[in-house]
C-alpha cells in the first residue's frame, strides 16, 4: 500500500502518512541540499523541523522542511 | 470569538491539559505543528503496521500508553477545536488583556496566517534534542537521537543498517531499543557518562529500576553492546558517513584511547533543550534547571509568573513523558479553577490563586515533587562535561546554519568577545535558520557561561509575506538583531540572503 512520488524524476515509494524527508531517507537519498557556503550535503538531522538542514523543493514551491511535509501522490521532488 | 483556553502543543503535556479543560466546559483550542496529536513520545504512523521491512509482529514505534492517549485525542478532537499543521510563532497581550495567539498553516498559496484570542494560555511545546558538535557531526546520516526515533515513530523508517548511538542520558536507551527492533544493527551505545549514574541514586533505582531493566534485556536480546564512558567524537565520509571514531573517556570526558568503527548511521543525542520561547515573548519568569537548561519558573498550579499563562510538561524542566501528562493535568485543573473564580466574580472572596491551589488535588501535587525530583536526579546522572570541547578541530563547524567553524569562534573571543552574544555578533554562529537552536548550548559551552534565556522575538521562523498579511501581528514583531530573528528573511529561502539584521 504505497503511493510514487519523484525525487529528481526517480520514482521513490511512499506509505501514506510518511514524511518527504523519511521517504527519501528509507529510499538511500540521504542529501538533497548544499551549503551555501561550503557546498556540504544535508539531509536530516533533528527530524522535527527544528534544524532546517533538511530544506526541500517540493513542486517547484518554495523550500520547505521535509521531515515536517507529509508527502502527497504525484508530488515532485528537487534536490540542488 | 475568544476562547477560555488555547494550548500550544499536542504531546502528553497539551493534550492531558485541554482535556481537563474541556471536560470541565471551557471552550478550548489546541494547536501543534504536526500533522497527528502525539508529540514526542506518543509520534505514532498514520497506517499503523504498514511499513516496509517492519519486523513481522512488530508495530515499530508502539509504546506503552498509545492506546490510551489515542482515545484521549479523539475525545478531545470532538469537544475542542484542534488545529494541526499550525505552528506558533509568536503570543502577545492584546490592549483588552486578552492573549493573541499569532500562527501559520500551509496552504497551496503558500503560508496562511491564523490567530486564536484566548483569555488562558497554556505553553506546552515539548523540548527538542541537545546535540554536541564533534568533526562531521554534520554529514547525512549523522542524526540527533530524537531525530532517530521520530524517523522510525512518525514514518516507520528505520534511519540506518548499521548504526551507532551515542551521547548521554537515558533517552538512548529507547533509541537503541527502538532501532534494534526495527530491524538495525546497532553496533554499540555509547554513553559518555559513568557505568554508576543510575545505580548510585537510590530514589533513580526505586522508581526506574523496571524501565531501565526492560532496556537493558532488550540490548542484551539483540546483542546490543552499552559502553560507558565512551562515546563517538568523530564521523568520517565523504558524502555520508562511513565510519566513526569512537574513544574511551575519561571521568572529564578528555579522550583516553580511539579506534574506528564502520557504520552508515549515527544517533546521537546530550540531553534536551525545553522550548520556552512563547514564554519568554511573553515575558514569563525563567530559572536555570539542574542541567543547565533555561525553563520557565511554575508554580504549584502550573502558573508561570504572568497571569493568564500556564506551561506544562518540558518546557517547565525535562522529566519524561509521565511528568508531562501530570503536569497538564494539574494545568488543566488550575486554569479550571481560575475560570471558575473568574465567573463567581469578587463576591466570593476568594482570590483566583488561592481557588486555583485548592483546584489541584494533593496528591497530584506530592505525585508532581516527587517525579520532578526523580528528573532532576536524573538530570544530574548525566552531566555535560567540558572534555567534548577537546574533540573539537579548527575546522569543525560548531554553527551548521551559518557554517562557523571552531577557528571563527576563538577568533572572536580572542578579538574579545567573552559572551555568547558578542561571539554572535562576531562570528555570527546561531544567526542562521534554526535561530541557534541547535549550536545555542555548544555556544554557551564554549563561551563558557550557562544558557541564556532565548531571545528570539518569533518562535517559529514564518515568511515574510504571512507576516505582513496578519496585519496587527507584525506589530508585536521587533527584531533586536542580537536574537538571531530572521523574521525579515522567508524561512524557506534556499540560499538565505546575506542581508543581516542588525
Ligand atoms: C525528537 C524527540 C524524540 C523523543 N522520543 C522519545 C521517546 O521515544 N521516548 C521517550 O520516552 N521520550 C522521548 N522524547 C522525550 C519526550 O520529549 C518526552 O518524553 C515527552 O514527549 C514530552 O512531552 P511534552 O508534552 O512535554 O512535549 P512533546 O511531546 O514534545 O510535545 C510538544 C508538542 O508541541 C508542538 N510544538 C512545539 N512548539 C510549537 C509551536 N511553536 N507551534 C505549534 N506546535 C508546537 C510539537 O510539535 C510537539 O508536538 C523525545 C524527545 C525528542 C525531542
Ligand atoms: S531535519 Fe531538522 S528541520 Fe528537518
Amino acid at each position: 500500500m504505497t503511493f510514487p512520488i519523484t525525487v529528481d524524476g526517480r520514482s521513490v515509494p511512499v506509505v501514506p502518512g510518511q514524511t518527504i524527508g523519511a521517504a527519501l531517507h528509507a529510499a538511500g537519498v540521504r542529501s538533497w541540499r548544499s551549503t551555501r557556503f561550503g557546498g556540504r550535503p544535508r539531509g536530516l538531522f533533528c527530524g522535527i523541523g527544528v534544524c532546517f538542514d533538511c530544506l526541500v523543493s517540493v513542486n517547484g514551491r518554495a523550500p520547505e522542511r521535509a521531515c515536517l511535509l507529509e508527502a502527497a501522490p504525484g508530488d515532485e521532488v528537487t534536490t540542488s | 470569538m475568544t476562547y477560555d483556553l488555547v494550548v500550544v502543543g499536542g504531546g502528553p503535556a497539551g493534550v492531558a491539559g485541554a482535556l481537563t479543560a474541556v471536560r470541565a466546559g471551557l471552550r478550548v483550542a489546541l494547536v501543534d505543528s504536526g500533522a497527528r496529536l502525539g508529540g514526542q513520545y506518543f509520534r505514532h504512523c498514520a497506517v499503523p503496521g504498514a511499513v516496509p521491512g517492519a519486523v513481522p509482529g512488530a508495530v515499530p514505534g508502539a509504546v506503552p500508553g498509545l492506546g490510551r492517549f489515542l482515545r484521549q485525542a479523539r475525545a478531545l478532537g470532538e469537544r475542542a477545536d484542534v488545529l494541526l499543521r499550525h505552528q506558533v510563532w509568536s503570543a502577545a497581550r492584546e490592549p483588552d488583556a486578552t492573549l493573541a495567539v499569532h500562527g501559520v498553516t500551509p496552504s497551496p498559496e503558500g503560508e496562511r496566517p491564523v490567530v486564536l484570542r484566548t483569555r488562558r494560555l497554556l505553553i506546552a511545546t515539548g523540548a527538542y534534542d541537545r546535540p554536541l558538535p564533534f568533526p562531521g557531526w554534520d554529514l547525512p546520516g549523522v542524526l540527533t537521537a530524537g531525530g532517530a526515533q521520530a524517523l522510525l515513530k512518525g514514518s516507520g523508517v528505520v534511519a540506518g543498517r548499521r548504526v551507532v548511538v551515542s551521547g548521554t542520558g537515558p533517552f538512548l536507551l529507547p533509541a537503541a531499543c527502538g532501532l534494534a527492533g526495527a530491524g538495525a544493527r546497532v553496533l554499540g551505545v555509547y554513553e559518555a557518562g559513568g557505568a554508576l549514574g543510575l545505580a548510585r541514586r537510590p530514589l533513580l533505582a526505586l522508581d526506574k529500576a523496571g524501565e531501565a531493566a526492560r532496556y537493558a534485556v532488550d540490548l542484551a536480546r539483540h546483542r546490543v553492546p552499552y559502553r560507558t564512558r565512551q562515546a563517538v567524537v568523530a564521523a568520517h565520509g565523504e558524502r555520508e558517513v562511513e565510519a566513526v571514531t569512537v574513544a574511551r573517556l575519561d571521568k572529564g570526558w578528555n579522550i583516553i584511547a580511539t579506534r574506528v568503527v564502520e557504520c552508515d548511521t549515527v544517533a546521537a543525542g546530550y540531553g534536551f533543550v525545553p522550548q520556552i520561547e512563547l514564554g519568554t515573548q511573553l515575558g514569563c519568569g525563567t530559572r536555570h534547571d539542574v542541567d543547565g537548561s533555561q525553563v520557565l519558573t511554575v508554580d504549584t498550579g502550573q502558573r508561570t509568573t504572568v497571569p493568564g499563562v500556564w506551561a506544562a510538561g518540558e518546557p517547565t524542566g525535562v522529566g519524561g513523558w509521565r511528568l508531562s501528562e501530570l503536569e497538564g493535568r494539574v494545568a488543566g485543573l488550575a486554569v479550571v479553577a481560575d475560570s471558575r473564580a473568574l465567573h463567581a466574580g469578587p463576591a466570593t472572596g476568594t482570590a483566583p490563586r488561592e481557588g486555583a491551589a485548592r483546584a489541584v488535588p494533593g496528591v497530584l501535587v506530592r505525585r508532581r515533587v516527587r517525579w520532578r525530583r526523580f528528573g532532576e536526579a536524573l538530570q544530574r546522572a548525566y552531566p555535560v562535561k567540558p572534555g567534548w570541547q577537546g574533540w573539537l578541530r579548527d575546522d569543525t563547524l560548531v554553527c551548521r546554519c551559518e557554517e562557523v567553524p571552531l577557528a571563527r569562534v576563538r577568533e572572536a573571543q580572542d578579538l574579545g568577545a567573552t559572551d555568547a552574544r558578542s561571539i554572535k555578533l562576531l562570528a555570527r554562529p546561531g544567526m542562521g535558520w534554526c535561530q541557534g537552536r541547535v549550536c545555542g548550548y555548544a555556544l554557551s559551552c564554549l563561551a563558557g557561561e550557562p544558557p541564556q534565556p532565548p531571545r528570539r522575538p518569533i518562535a517559529q521562523p514564518v515568511t515574510l509575506g504571512a507576516l505582513s498579511e496578519s496585519g496587527e501581528a507584525s506589530a508585536g514583531v521587533t527584531v533586536d538583531g542580537t536574537g538571531g530573528a530572521r523574521a525579515d528573511d522567508p524561512p524557506s529561502h534556499p540560499n538565505p540572503p546575506t542581508r543581516r539584521n542588525s
